[in-house]
């Protein structure tokens, strides 16, 4: 396992190395440059000088060098547009709103989503899992700034009287609840269905008739012979999905005006501001990836199977 | 008393096209540390006979009628609670295939010691030694150090092996064996039976054995059903049956046997009985195997249920035309 683990550890540094690399090149296929004349007035002498600091004057892929040395040294460069910020500063400030709110719609997803898929399961074709599967594909259709729209209209005007949840901003808990269930509620919708499916399939098994044959407990049955196979589906989705989640989400943080990275992120995009754009891309790309690496440990932990095969 | 009375088990499954009577009228006894074989084609309602008894028909099957009374007490009537308490601890079960029956996830030493500490109340460390002597007893080489596998690393015949460990493991009165070698190798299929036999003797367990190959069943069975489309239509002792079958179904499905030595041997050819099994959604309505009988068509063969008949002492048959009653040959050659 151990090997395993390691090996799989390596294998994401040349993936990162390329996200690096097309993010770059992407970036360069972009017209125009940060210092166009047309933008900034600055006199040619000037031009020269933030040339040579910016290593603009240099070929391409000494340029590239230049900035993944900065990316393993952790030094993203300055923001473009607002002095006296680098790219590092952008992050420390916006990221960690962005981790808080996808953690918190994660939690909602997991805690509401997965036992919701369990009932559903194991009332199967009765009218509890019709009502369940009619909420949960009915959330599922439903766009979260729609959602988001609904919650800020229900419980922060309609019933402010009553809630402690304001329209918008970040602060205190009362300030996450609406927008980390907004966002988390798609993803809730997606557990239901995926943990209802994997269960059903799972009940079905001829393993799970031995367990009954053994006269186990129906308990036990369910919590841990049906359970543990019908969780490894879900396993595998959750990661990269906490990865989209707390890398923030541009609608949400907008709707509830939450200085997350993920509105950070567009805004930057507009405002050209390219070292911010690239990276924060990086950034995203690096989270993604160590969370399909937790899903490959955690699978691995889940389903022995797949140890023999792989180390 | 018999170890076990089932006495006109009835279980249909009920489906948007109608009610398949998958077991229609099933009864039969078996005595303490006797075998018992039940042999007939895919879909005769053999499985669905023996999970009646252990309460594991799933729906939309239900168990409509009968009984199966196992040491005084009718199992068909037992609570779901009471019913797992006899499961995996006075009768035992193994399945068809090994190879899915164990739970991928779950170590072997989970999967045999979780029996031991649910019915026999042991702890962890009592539960993991008997683990070990169970997994010897069933011939595993290096017990102890293979408990903590993983089923992958064990190949289908010592899962199957495992199994019967499994239900074994809490000195099981009478133990069920659905198909036990049917998805084996044929090279382990000998071994596993032989496991079986001693194991039997050793436990004293009276033993019920699901196949449709005869073979396994004719040298160690004491006695023998065979069924056809939910019902029995044949029950002897073993060598009477094999002696002198009455049934013309019996008979084909012994034809349909390989043959290494006699006459015959050298066409080369193995009989099949003609046709197919009835559809049970609406199955002949006199005799069920009229259609691919050859004595069929004499009389009223297609209007008058037989019954289940005792044509000689220990023999029971269903036929209007068994062998010792046949003057003529059959209507139609064979």
């Amino acid at each position: 396992m151990l090997k395993f683990i390691i090996r799989r550890v390596a294998w994401t540094i040349p993936v990162i190395l390329l996200v690096i690399f097309m993010t770059f090149l992407m970036m360069r296929q972009i017209k125009g440059n940060p210092f166009q004349v047309t933008e900034r007035a600055v006199n040619e002498a000037t031009q020269r000088t933030l040339d040579r600091k910016f290593h603009l004057d240099q070929p391409w892929y000494i340029q590239y060098a230049y900035y993944v040395k900065g990316v393993f040294t952790a030094n993203l460069g300055p923001s473009l547009v607002q002095r006296d910020r680098d790219v590092n500063d952008v992050i420390k400030d916006h990221f960690p709103v962005s981790l808080k709110l996808g953690g918190l719609a994660m939690l909602w997803a997991v805690l509401v989503g997965i036992p919701l898929g369990i009932i559903a399961a194991l009332k199967q074709n009765t009218k509890l899992d019709y009502a369940v599967m009619a909420v949960v594909n009915a959330g599922y259709a439903l766009p979260n700034f729609l959602i988001a729209t609904v919650l800020i209209y229900l419980f922060a005007v309609k019933w402010r009287e009553h809630t402690p949840f304001p329209t918008n901003g970040w602060g205190g808990w009362e300030t996450w609840v609406l927008p980390a269930a907004a966002l988390g509620h798609a993803p809730m919708t997606f557990f239901a269905r995926i943990v209802r499916g994997s269960m059903l399939e799972t009940l079905q098994q001829d393993y799970i008739r031995t367990a009954k044959a053994k006269g186990l407990r129906w308990r036990r049955v369910v919590g841990l012979h049906v359970l543990r196979n019908s969780l490894i589906p879900a396993v595998t989705a959750a990661a990269p999905l906490l990865g989209f989640l707390i890398t923030g989400s541009f609608i949400v943080e907008f709707v509830f005006g939450i200085p997350g990275i993920g509105r950070y992120f567009v805004n930057s995009v507009t405002a050209r501001d390219y070292s911010v754009t690239m990276g924060i891309t990086i950034l995203l790309s690096m989270i993604i990836i160590f969370a399909n690496l937790l899903v490959d440990i955690l699978y691995g932990y889940l389903d022995p199977r797949t140890r023999d095969v792989r180390t | 008393m018999a170890l076990l009375e089932v006495e006109d088990l009835r279980t249909y499954f009920k489906t948007r096209e109608g009610e398949v009577r998958a077991v229609d009228g099933v009864s039969f006894s078996l005595e303490h540390s006797k075998m018992l074989g039940i042999v007939g084609e895919s879909g005769c309602g053999k499985s669905v006979t023996v999970l009646s008894i252990m309460g594991l028909v799933q729906t939309p099957g239900r168990v409509v009628g009968g009984s199966a009374v196992f040491q005084g007490r009718d199992l068909v009537q037992l609570k779901g609670r009471e019913l797992e308490d006899v499961r995996g601890h006075e009768i035992g079960m193994i399945f068809q295939d090994p190879m899915t029956s164990l739970n991928p996830t779950l170590t072997i030493g989970t999967q045999l010691t979780e029996t031991l500490r649910r019915h026999l109340g042991m702890n962890k460390d009592q539960a993991r030694k008997r683990a070990v002597e169970l997994l010897e007893e069933v011939h595993i080489p290096n017990a102890a150090r293979r408990l903590d596998d993983y089923p992958h690393r064990y190949s289908g015949g010592m899962r199957q092996r495992v199994m019967i460990a499994i239900a074994i493991s809490c000195n099981p009165k009478l133990l069920i064996a659905d198909e036990p070698t049917t998805a084996l190798d044929v090279t382990v299929q000998a071994g596993v039976l032989d496991l079986l036999h001693e194991l039997r003797s050793i436990h004293e367990m009276g033993v019920i054995i699901i196949t449709h190959d005869m073979g396994v069943v004719a040298e160690t069975a004491d006695d023998i059903i065979v069924m056809y489309a939910g019902q029995i239509v044949e029950q002897a002792t073993a060598l009477d049956l094999f002696d002198r079958p009455e049934h013309p179904y019996t008979e084909a499905l012994l034809e349909a046997l390989p043959q290494v030595e006699g006459e015959g041997i050298r066409e080369g050819r193995l009989r099949s009985i003609s046709g197919r099994p009835p559809d049970l959604l609406d199955p002949p309505p006199a005799c069920r195997f009229a259609p691919r009988c050859a004595y069929a068509g004499q009389d009223d063969c297609a209007t008058v249920p037989p019954d289940l008949r005792e044509i000689r002492p220990g023999h029971w048959v269903r036929s209007s035309h068994p062998t010792s009653e046949r003057a003529a040959a059959p209507v139609g050659a064979r």
